[in-house]
């Protein structure tokens, strides 16, 4: 994602003028909410592999993917997809650190494939993430989970699975905070 | 990080950033399709003026699995045979707008000397008898997968040292990352005034091959043992009395290989002298980690570039303006 996403509300110097739009219970309903609906939309859990973009898609994406087995009773494929080499971005920045891609050992390969990532944006990283997912393998659908959809596209792209859409300014901040990476489970905007 | 010219440019947080990225780099290798597109649109130019068959074909691999255009010049075949000097030659090539270098070459300090001269980042591929970072960082990557963490470790390089840019890089990477090491060597193939840097940067030397293996030094029994090549192409006058002095001496033998523990991982750079400096029991056994360490090189050499070319190349420079 382009640098006004990355939250890390350690070095936020403003006063914290942040409002939450979702607290832990939201979120958890929001999740329970695409849970369903992506078992709705693929009549069930087989062949649907969940790929969770880094950093804070990947512990969402677990998170989906719990419900889904609480309610099927059986597991879900869980990946995690890093889309860092493919970033349009590469050049304008300073190196940026590559993380971990892992497939579940079933593969992507007609598997249909839910993307999951926090924030949905530019759409810039979901279009690295499609090239990513091209040389992984050839999924019979992509879709796409984002637990906030904030607007402000720069690419044709939308998401599949919404948990909250929230209209904002191009120059506010929204950031997710989640238990896994950050101790606590919030979305604010400031 | 602008160039990588000697280990001792790296800081051991620069080191386990660029053994994760490598981590990364290995699973591309399992992959049908064996492509990133992070180095789109950059040049490399492999400058090799002395033989090599892995580094070179390594750092091709690794630039084209980077999607960056990889070009090799040779020291044969190249203008350097008419009497091109070194500066010309590195300037001529950089003036086609080349992004990276990597220059093997067999004088001492020709990657630093180049790396004044360019703009373009520079790779240290082997110079002379000074050093080779990558394939110290390619042998560290290689170990710390077998043995977890490096810390505390030991590890014994044995063979010729003096001539041995290998030996350099490695002892400089490997007490980096907290493993003790020990250097075994005759007495000839010891480099003059080895006493003052083990000293200084706290590894052992020994004559006697047997006594380390079995443990009887200082550190005890290695955790991994890593043989050097006999560098005849480099020695002008008569180090040992023969090959068989040698082996006998200095070799890991079959008889040497029963004193290591089964899962002791044996590395050798390649090219091996099978026969002088490993048996072949040695090369070929289940604890050897020859061919690991050719494809942990490549990894390493794709996270190298990755490191040096996808970022924002001016601002890496520190050149603000």
């Amino acid at each position: 994602m382009p640098a006004p996403e990355e939250t890390d509300p350690g070095t936020d110097r403003t006063p914290r003028t942040d409002r939450t739009v979702l607290d832990a219970r939201d979120i958890s309903r929001a999740l329970t909410r695409i849970s369903h609906e992506l078992l709705e939309r693929n009549k069930g859990a087989t062949d649907l592999v969940l790929l969770g973009l880094h950093t804070r898609g990947v512990p969402l994406a677990r998170r989906i993917a719990e419900k889904i087995a609480a309610v099927e009773g059986a597991p879900v494929a869980v990946g995690e997809l890093d889309v860092t080499m493919y970033r349009d971005d590469l050049r304008s920045q300073p190196t940026r650190r590559a993380h971990k891609t892992a497939l579940p050992p079933t593969g992507i390969d007609r598997k249909v494939v839910v993307l999951v990532d926090d924030v949905l944006f530019s759409g810039r990283t979901i279009r690295a993430a499609l090239d990513a997912l091209a040389d992984l393998g050839r999924p019979s659908a992509v879709r796409l989970a984002v637990l906030v959809d904030r607007g402000h596209r720069e690419l044709p792209i939308r998401a599949d699975h919404v948990g909250k859409n929230l209209p904002s300014a191009l120059a506010e901040r929204v950031s997710v905070r989640l238990s896994e990476v950050d101790g606590i489970d919030e979305v604010t905007i400031s | 990080m602008k160039h990588l010219l000697s280990i001792d440019d790296l800081s051991t947080d620069e080191v386990q950033q660029l053994f994760e990225t490598a981590a990364d780099m290995h699973d591309v290798q399992r992959r049908d399709v064996k492509k990133l597109p992070a180095l789109r649109g950059r040049t490399v130019v492999n400058m090799f003026f002395e033989d090599s068959t892995r580094t070179r074909s390594s750092f091709e691999i690794a630039g084209k699995w980077l999607s960056a255009d990889v070009i090799n010049i040779s020291g044969k075949g190249s203008s350097t045979s008419k009497g091109e000097s070194l500066r010309d030659t590195v300037l001529t090539v950089c003036a086609m707008g080349v992004d990276g270098l990597v220059i093997r070459h067999p004088a001492s300090g020709a990657a630093h000397q180049v790396s004044q001269w360019v703009d373009a980042a520079v790779v240290n591929a082997g110079d002379g008898t000074h050093e080779h970072p990558t394939q110290a960082l390619l042998d560290a990557y290689t170990l710390q997968r077998h043995l977890g963490s490096l810390d505390g470790r030991h590890v014994a390089i044995i063979g010729d040292l003096t001539h041995s840019r290998v030996f350099r890089s490695n002892v400089q990477c490997l007490t980096k990352l907290g493993a003790r090491v020990t250097v075994v060597a005759p007495p000839t193939l010891m480099p003059s005034g080895i006493a003052t840097w083990s000293a200084a940067a706290g590894f052992e030397t020994s004559y006697d091959l047997d006594e380390v293996l079995r443990g009887a030094g200082v550190h005890g029994r290695p955790d991994a043992v890593m043989m050097l090549r006999v560098q005849r192409e480099r020695m002008s006058g008569a180090f040992f009395p023969s090959a068989r002095e040698y082996t006998v001496g200095y070799g890991l033998t079959r008889d040497r290989l029963a004193l290591l523990d089964p899962e002791v991982p044996i590395c050798h750079p390649g090219p091996m002298n099978r026969g002088l400096e490993i048996a072949a029991d040695a090369a070929d056994a289940a604890q050897s980690v020859v061919l690991e360490q050719v494809s942990s090189g490549l990894a390493v050499r794709m996270a190298v570039l990755y490191h040096l070319l996808a970022g924002d190349l001016q601002g890496q420079q520190g050149d603000v303006a």
